[in-house]
């Protein structure tokens, strides 16, 4: 099977919301842990914190954000589809899962930074 | 796994799905909000320490999100592995149970 | 009109390679125009299929530079590139010869997804009134006019990745028969098109419906079966 049949928006929306998902579950992890330096007090926590602020860190957090509302837009297009019964539109679903994905990864980094 | 199985697979999917929708959206605004005002230990202990309604929602939102990463590895290793039978689903479930302690013992450290 | 077109031909079973044929350029060709063309005038050992040639049979579909098409109801125009062609048989089918594909799992696939009307015990009393603006009438015609042509079938990743999965074709029929009111064998085929090998293995690609010729939804049709397992299934009935 060739990429010439798999080149399509739905497609493409599939990789990311894989892909997606698994940065996500393989972070999941990290993030618990990261949180749970707080058991020994708000100290480790900062200690933490205070690493998290340099540029390279905040950089990949936006794209952790990034990652996480494009799975979101996306599931939301994908429950609309299965539950909802959307067949229309869907081209422009994706579209506007991206739109609304990178907005917020901006937001984030905006403040962030 | 039985087709019955596999079905409830997809409607814990979803329903978590569900869920994690309204958890991330709730998650996504107060990152922002937190980063906005500046992120520091005190900040984020000032707002979860002692707090029942923040704890609650974590423990929703860190069981809903164990469950469906767990589902999510499980297909993903069924589909793009030769690895399928009992033990990938025993591993999915480990992950899952994993993902459930590292997040509750976060969430309830925060909150005590 | 006074050019060639460079076409490739797959050639062979599973092993094979492609062979190059130089066919001339017509007014309103199709490339069912081209395969025949090489096969009277060019090389006589070529096998392929077709049957109508006016786009309602279906047996015409084959690999068209990468992509499922039906041969008669494609201009040459509209997929050439650079002047060449590359036509291959369908993907996700063993191949019997060149461009021919055994058609048999995808049609036994069809029959382990239930996708055949079973009656009733007895005969009813009265016929059975369908109102054609009902949700399941609707439901159910706008999947019927699938004539198996298998394009759907070569599309799916998921049908590449599981030997086992039916496939939109199969299951996007019984999703036309779970809607049949008429029709007494849905228990056994929600539970047959339930699971890993049915349509809980869909991950809504959407390739079967960017491809269907008769643009059908079979994406749509498998996620009324998902939907209609899970209250099966939560009722007791799966």
């Amino acid at each position: 099977m060739s990429w010439r049949t798999r080149n399509h928006p739905s497609y493409w929306a599939f990789v990311l919301h894989r892909v997606s998902g698994l940065l996500l579950a393989l972070f999941l992890p990290f993030h618990f842990w990261a949180l749970s330096t707080a058991i020994a007090g708000a100290a480790r926590l900062d200690a933490f914190l205070d690493w998290t602020r340099q540029p390279l860190v905040v950089w990949a957090e936006a794209g952790l954000v990034l990652l996480l509302t494009a799975h979101l837009t996306g599931g939301l297009r994908l429950l609309a589809l299965e539950f909802l019964d959307w067949r229309s539109w869907q081209k422009s679903v994706v579209g506007l899962s991206a739109g609304i994905s990178l907005a917020v990864g901006l937001l984030f980094l905006l403040n962030a930074l | 796994m039985t087709a019955r199985a596999e079905a409830w697979l997809w409607i814990v999917q979803r329903a978590t799905a569900a869920v994690l929708a309204v958890a991330v959206a709730v998650h996504l605004a107060t990152i922002i909000y937190a980063v906005h005002t500046g992120l520091s230990a005190a900040a984020v202990l000032a707002r979860t320490q002692g707090n029942p309604w923040w704890l609650g929602f974590y423990l929703v939102f860190v069981l809903a999100a164990a469950l469906h990463a767990g589902v999510g590895l499980r297909t993903i290793l069924r589909e793009m592995t030769p690895w399928r039978g009992p033990s990938l689903d025993g591993a999915a479930a480990c992950a899952s149970l994993f993902l459930l302690i590292m997040g509750w013992r976060a969430a309830i450290g925060l909150f005590a | 009109m006074s050019g060639t077109i460079d076409v490739s031909v797959w050639r062979g079973g599973a092993e094979g390679s492609l062979r190059r044929y130089s066919v001339p350029e017509q007014e309103s060709q199709t490339v069912l125009d081209v395969v025949t063309y090489i096969q009277r005038h060019l090389d006589p050992t070529l096998s392929y299929r077709f049957a109508c040639r006016v786009g309602m049979c279906g047996s015409c579909a084959m690999t068209v530079n990468g992509v499922a098409r039906w041969t008669c109801r494609t201009h040459v125009r509209k997929v050439v590139s650079r002047e060449r062609l590359e036509l291959r048989p369908l993907a996700n089918l063993p191949v019997i010869k060149d461009l021919v594909t055994d058609m048999t799992a995808f049609f036994e696939k069809w029959t382990r997804a239930k996708g055949a009307f079973v009656p009733a015990a007895s005969p009813p009393a009265d016929f059975a009134k369908v109102p054609p603006a009902s949700r399941e009438r609707e439901a159910a015609s706008a999947g019927i006019e699938c004539i198996g042509c298998g394009v759907c079938y070569a599309s799916c990743d998921v049908v590449a990745w599981n030997p086992d999965y039916l496939g939109p074709a199969a299951l996007n029929r019984a999703w036309t028969l779970v809607n049949d009111v008429r029709d007494a064998g849905n228990r056994e085929r929600l539970g047959a098109v339930a699971g890993d090998a049915g349509c809980h293995a869909c991950h809504s690609h959407r390739s079967c419906v960017e491809r269907c010729p008769k643009a059908l939804d079979p994406t749509g049709s498998i996620a009324g079966l998902k939907r209609a397992t899970a209250r099966a299934l939560l009722r007791g009935e799966l």
